[in-house]
């Protein structure tokens, strides 16, 4: 009987993809003076298990290539063979050659046989030492050993691994058991990463842990899961939260009375679909740590290529978000993390001139607050230039003054093409990514902040909302129909007065609220809705704030605050201007709803300009 | 009135090649009849009052809610100028399923779904009309009524009507 293997290629695909990961997280954090004997086996039993699967699959060089890599890697742990610093840099290289063949394999790429070969060639040049290393043996008990007692802990046995003697069925099999590998190193809060001083590591809690791909993780456990499937039921709940709606609406009709029986169970109804609705949209949730894992990689690359030390810090990494965020947020914070390595820290020379420590300190935070998870990158680096950034905004036609605050300056950083570096190099510099960094986090609903202060550093604030389906709006009534107004954005609502409107050109088009002035959006003439109130002193002003920006919104009346699911627009029309989404209201009807920081820049750019 | 889907095996484009003969759905914009594919036709509904859009194109009434998607709804005779825009009891939409999009036009009846054979569609000659020629597959005269056989799906996604940004794939 013949099986097709290919329909399995999938899952080898993510598992090889999870074990090079943790491979190289490891790699990353090996103390190279003690290494860490535990450590030692999971890198080793990481690349034991690509190789298996790889030789099932016929996934030949894949194989040759951890083949090499776990002769090395069990001399090393055996003490046969000294680690040394070259041999990380060798195995993190042979790490990426691997998943260039895997992504090659996957059908993205060309598999380059000349590069395998000469990985082969570089590892084995590694065999030189035979000096040998005491390894530290730590007191966790022993670990759940999965490589199917093949391979012996203990020193005593036979010094050459016998790969060759490992039968490729035995490793499928073992392929399609849960592989209790350690696929995230487990990090305990705030690890530090140094390349001018190694830290010895803890003995890690050496229980394997479920990384958060696997969804349910957290526990021994879980079940991997399309991610289709979790989002037609976070779908399916959204309806349950319409049609739940629907009938509290219809029942408030009803004798409260008469019919005491339906309201108390329409109240548990509604108590059930909330308790629902929050447990399938933890579903989706996954700790952040899977964003900072990359960094550390990253941070020791570019440090080395910059010459620069860095050390970094990740805080709080426990904390969740939804995972569409999750592959979203990766490449934003990715390009604020190089900028503070490239522009932020300065050399270690210039560092100790100013007195400071010639290490730098990248700092990445994640909190949750009111809605939103909050992820800081600081540095403490030479903070941001006023001066160049004034002037290079001047060059580039940019209207600035010099009374403008230090925040307005450091939003300039954020324009297209913007970049005061003196030097373009391979790492930044071209001014192709801040404006791309906003956007992509606007496009998520979400903003950043950037603080400053020069000689002491610069953290940039990333603030994105927690969840992307299900918005707390205010309702509000313009011409015949109903729009949402997304509840964060709002400060308050009020009927203005005739003498708290203002004209400026002849034109009314400012509101006098509590000393500011505050620029009026008339939704009627954005969305040019007809009959509405126009007159500014009969309808309703909701002053809103978006991006530090606050505006009043002129509508006719105010409906109601309610909770509402989020519908796209896009699926079956396209983009429109000032609205992020559409929902559908109690009784059927669709109620757009409105993208706030949009509809400010839209006013901005239909006002007539002041003289 | 719900028209069920088809099997695909019947065959797609809105002229048959493979020389079997087709279904199509036809109905009225003022004077004129006109013929589409049926295995494009998700269902025909009442008209209810959409909720408007922004800024949109005056043909494009608005969205309602189609049991949870939201349904972009697009009058016809406004777009093509034919006939009266009137909303009345009788006043038909017909909803498409269109790749993967869903999109409603308004028409002023529905007549009938009928079976055409490819040599029964002659191509349409060139004449300047509301409905670019590039759209029409061609005409068909059946019991002395002249139907235009129209490619519905590439004039729904066209630029003209500006429903999908240019960007986005259709499935």
């Amino acid at each position: 009987m013949s099986i097709d293997i290919s329909q399995f290629y999938q899952v080898f695909f993510e598992e090889a993809q999870e074990h090079l990961n943790s491979m190289e997280s490891l790699l990353v954090e090996l103390d190279i003076g003690n290494p860490d004997a535990e450590q030692l086996n999971a890198i080793f039993r990481a690349a034991h298990s690509i190789k298996g699967s790889a030789g099932t699959f016929g996934f030949t060089d894949l194989a040759e290539v951890t083949h090499v890599l776990e002769n090395l890697l069990d001399r090393i742990r055996k003490g046969e063979l000294a680690l040394r610093p070259e041999m990380i840099d060798a195995f993190l290289d042979a790490g990426d050659v691997l998943k260039e063949l895997l992504a090659a394999h996957r059908g993205n790429g060309v598999a380059d046989t000349a590069q395998v070969a000469a990985m082969c060639e570089r590892l084995s040049g590694l065999t030189v030492s035979v000096a040998e290393v005491p390894i530290v043996t730590t007191v966790a008990p022993a670990v759940a050993d999965d490589s199917w007692g093949l391979f012996d802990e203990a020193p005593a046995a036979a010094t050459e691994p016998a790969p060759a003697a490992v039968p490729a069925t035995d490793d499928s099999y073992g392929f399609f058991v849960d592989l209790p590998a350690p696929e995230v190193a487990a990090v305990p809060p705030a690890p530090t990463l140094a390349v001018a001083r190694t830290i010895a590591e803890p003995a890690v809690a050496v229980a394997d842990r479920r990384a958060a791909p696997r969804v349910g993780g957290g526990g021994e456990t879980s079940i991997r899961v399309d991610v289709d499937k979790v989002d037609q039921l976070i779908n399916l709940i959204g309806e349950l939260v319409i049609t739940q709606a629907m009938l509290a609406q219809s029942a408030a009709t009803l004798d409260p009375v008469e019919f005491e029986r339906l309201h108390n169970g329409l109240a548990q109804l509604e108590r059930n679909t909330r308790d629902m609705q929050e447990s399938v949209m933890s579903i989706r949730m996954m700790p952040i740590s899977v964003v900072f894992s990359r960094f550390p990689r990253v941070v020791r690359d570019l440090a080395q290529k910059l010459g620069k030390q860095i050390e970094l810090k990740t805080i709080g990494e426990g904390t969740e978000l939804d995972k569409s965020l999750i592959e979203r947020i990766a490449d934003p914070l990715t390009h604020l993390v190089r900028n503070s390595l490239d522009h932020g820290v300065e050399m270690p020379e210039e560092r100790v001139a100013q007195g400071k420590a010639p290490t730098g300190t990248i700092t990445l935070k994640a909190y949750h607050q009111s809605g939103n998870i909050v992820i800081e990158v600081g540095d403490d680096g030479a903070g941001l230039n006023r001066e160049k950034i004034l002037s290079k905004a001047r060059e580039k036609g940019i209207a600035v003054h010099d009374q403008m605050s230090d925040n307005e300056v450091w939003l300039l950083i954020f324009e297209a093409g913007f970049s005061t570096a003196d030097v373009v190099t391979e790492v930044s510099g071209r001014g192709v990514g801040m404006d791309v960094v906003r956007r992509n986090i606007s496009a998520m609903g979400g903003r950043v902040e950037i603080e400053s202060m020069t000689g002491i550093g610069t953290r940039m604030t990333v603030r994105l909302p927690l969840t992307l389906a299900i918005l707390d709006g205010m309702s509000v009534a313009a011409g015949k129909d109903i729009y949402i107004i997304p509840l964060g954005y709002v400060v308050e609502s009020l009927q203005a007065e005739r003498n708290m409107i203002k004209s400026v050109s002849g034109v009314e088009r400012l509101i006098q609220v509590r000393g500011e002035y505050l620029p009026v959006i008339a939704l009627y003439e954005i969305f040019g809705i007809p009959d509405t109130v126009t007159r500014l002193d009969r309808g309703i002003m909701v002053v809103l704030e978006a991006d530090g920006v606050k505006a009043a919104l002129f509508i006719d009346a105010l409906v109601g605050q309610h909770q509402v699911v989020i519908k796209s627009l896009e699926s079956n029309y396209r983009k429109v201007a000032g609205v992020s989404g559409a929902t559908i209201m109690g009784d059927g009807h669709v109620a757009l709803i409105l993208d706030v920081a949009a509809l400010v820049q839209m006013a901005k750019s239909t006002l007539p300009l002041a003289a | 009135m719900m028209v069920q889907e088809q099997q695909a095996t019947r065959g797609n484009a809105a002229g048959g090649e493979d020389g079997y003969a087709q279904e199509y759905l036809t109905y009225t914009l003022g004077p004129e009849e006109y013929a589409i594919d049926i295995l494009k036709v998700q269902e025909i509904r009442g008209y209810e009052a959409p909720t408007t859009i922004a800024n949109a194109p005056d043909f494009l009434k608005g969205v309602i809610n189609l049991r949870g998607t939201i349904v972009p709804i697009v009058d016809l005779r406004i777009k093509f100028n034919v006939g009266t825009a009137d909303y009345t009891p009788f006043t038909v939409v017909i909803i498409l399923n269109i790749g993967s999009r869903v999109v409603g036009i308004v028409v002023d009846s529905v007549s009938d779904v009928t079976m055409l054979r490819p040599d029964q569609i002659r191509p349409a000659p060139e004449f300047a009309a509301t409905v670019d020629t590039k759209y029409i597959s061609g005409l068909c005269t059946l019991d002395e009524r002249m139907l235009i056989v129209v490619d519905i799906e590439r004039l729904m996604l066209s630029h003209e009507m500006a429903l999908f940004d240019a960007a986005q794939p259709t499935q």
